[in-house]
């Protein structure tokens, strides 16, 4: 994988300034969470709903998404996760980049790579990547109901 | 004289000093509540190996009197140490921890015993330095190994060892008290039926082995009233130093050794001895078991303080494990629709340390094992916190906790599809 998330050990951060296992950015994401459902009506609207990992796994993520029918860009995207900090970090800074610019279209939304989402919040310990960036396919979830609706 | 006095004084200065730099960085409130994966050493078990690390560094083999300095220590150190156990010097081995003496007991016996049998038995609770030996032993060395399996309260009865025993049963071990539940098994009353069994059968096995390590400071260690054979001690448990344990190993049980080397300490353990850390583990053993029933009957107060105001005052929350066969630091609780990890750094950014039976704090990536074989389903296991007190822990500290926690708990809620 990319060098920024091998730079990070699993007990120091990259600049060994913290103890934390997580960056600053997974930190900042994780402890400030932007874009996530506080209001359960909001979110009835939204054109896409999308559900992805299982509370068994430890980690369980759902995604909302409303779209704008005529440039087909995602105008807003709300969230939740039952997960472990960069669970909750990723699907955080997964909503800022898919909202950023004016919103992604559909189809650059079906392209959000993890490693994307991980570069973003400058690396994860290695053995948190797979478990924890769900919100790629939880949003895939989520266009794949706004397409079929 | 007056010099020793300068001395002593330079030394005091010293220790305040530090105390004041400690405080001065962190003046956050800092709680720790997590005991039963260590302890701070004890001042006065600090003050004891000192003097082993700069003046008496002599090497307990050597014949001059540096080294007869350090053997004497030593041969202290193991009196003490005998004399809490019920047992005698030579029966106390000195290890690296509570990893090793687990390891010695059980490589250690059934490698040695092999050709009276090869059936050993233990409990699905027991700490991975257990159960991987002995998965180890099934694996690869041709034994075959019964897991026991506790109650949804994660109790193992003396009946159900009983019952698992076998005519080629060559080892029992089960733990004294369990690390992340807290569970106290029944040593005693297994013990006495397995020496009941080899007296009615005429034979000198199964033998009996506990890993006593988060018992140390709370139950009764007398080797005798337990009728067990092998004993697991660590002193990082009791406010002693990392690094260093004790295997009580019954005259006349065989062990092959897991090392080769100098000949310490019947060439069951070679190598030069940790003196400092024996002399610390000693002195912490004294202090653990000469304060055990004081600080059993306070830290039990305030255990059941927390459990009960966790458990009134915020909703969907259970308490894992025994409600009273448990040690009376022990408090392990499942909020529900929260991710153990995620609340656990909540926590310590708030300045309280506490640890979880969730996937994502462990290597592996798979709940715990201990909560997972007391039939939770996986999302609880995930969700659990395990808080352990000690001997710094006041009322103070928990009401602090209990400020903290519901907002937490609620905050992380109101990100969980779950709750």
């Amino acid at each position: 994988m990319n060098t920024s998330t091998h730079s990070i050990g699993d007990v120091t951060s990259c600049d060994h300034s913290q103890s934390w296992v997580y960056t600053d950015v997974v930190k900042d994401h994780f402890f400030h969470p932007r874009n996530f459902v506080q209001d359960e009506e909001e979110v009835n609207i939204f054109e896409g709903h999308g559900q992805y990992g299982s509370p068994a796994c430890g980690d369980e993520m759902h995604v909302w998404i409303k779209v704008d029918p005529d440039s087909k860009r995602i105008t807003d995207f709300k969230w939740r996760t039952f997960g472990c900090a960069s669970a909750i970090a990723a699907t955080s800074i997964a909503s800022e980049i898919v909202l950023e610019n004016g919103g992604m279209t559909i189809e650059e939304a079906k392209h959000l790579k993890p490693q994307t989402i991980i570069e973003r919040l400058g690396g994860l310990p290695n053995r948190k990547i797979h478990c924890s960036v769900l919100c790629d396919k939880a949003l895939l979830k989520a266009i794949e109901d706004y397409e079929n609706r | 004289m007056p010099c020793s006095i300068c001395d002593a004084l330079m030394k005091i200065q010293e220790k305040v000093k530090k105390l004041y730099f400690r405080t001065q960085k962190t003046n956050k409130l800092f709680v720790y509540l997590d005991h039963a994966a260590t302890t701070s050493v004890d001042l006065r078990v600090q003050e004891v190996m000192l003097s082993f690390l700069d003046q008496t560094y002599g090497n307990p083999s050597s014949l001059y009197q540096k080294g007869m300095e350090a053997k004497h220590a030593l041969d202290q150190a193991r009196e003490q140490i005998a004399k809490i156990l019920h047992a005698k010097e030579q029966e106390i081995i000195f290890t690296s921890g509570g990893t090793e003496s687990d390891n010695l007991a059980i490589l250690g016996f059934a490698r040695a015993n092999k050709e009276k049998g090869k059936h050993l038995i233990t409990t699905k609770l027991e700490h991975h330095a257990v159960l991987e030996a002995m998965m180890q032993l099934e694996k690869n060395e041709g034994f075959e190994v019964t897991f026991l399996e506790p109650n949804k309260q994660g109790l193992i009865t003396a009946k159900q060892v009983k019952e698992a025993v076998r005519s080629d049963t060559i080892l029992v071990s089960v733990m004294y008290a369990n690390n992340e539940v807290g569970t106290i098994f029944p040593i005693a009353e297994i013990g006495n039926l397995l020496q009941k069994y080899r007296q009615e059968h005429q034979q000198s096995f199964p033998v009996f082995h506990t890993d006593a390590c988060q018992a140390t400071g709370y139950l009764d260690l007398d080797c005798e009233k337990l009728h067990v054979d092998l004993l697991t001690i660590n002193g990082s448990k009791m406010y002693g130093p990392k690094g260093v344990g004790v295997l009580f190993v019954k005259q006349g049980i065989k062990l092959q050794p897991l090392m080769f080397g100098g000949g310490q300490e019947r060439s069951l353990r070679p190598g030069t001895e940790n003196v400092s850390g024996i002399v610390g583990l000693a002195k912490a053993l004294e202090i653990a078991q000469k304060e055990r029933q004081t600080e059993s009957t306070r830290q039990l107060v305030l255990r059941d303080f927390l459990i009960e105001r966790i458990l009134s005052t915020i909703p969907k929350t259970r308490l894992n494990g025994h409600t009273t066969e448990r040690l009376p630091n022990n408090v392990n609780i499942s909020f529900e629709g929260i991710e153990g990890e995620a609340l656990l750094l909540y926590l310590d950014h708030e300045g309280i340390a506490v640890s979880t039976g969730s996937a994502c704090t462990s290597q592996s990536l798979e709940p715990s094992h201990v909560l997972t074989a007391l039939g939770l389903p996986h999302e609880q296991a995930h969700s659990s916190i395990r808080f352990t007190l000690g001997r710094s822990t006041t009322q103070k500290d928990l009401e602090f906790v209990l400020s903290v926690l519901p907002q937490v708990v609620k905050k992380l809620r109101s990100l969980s599809p779950l709750a």
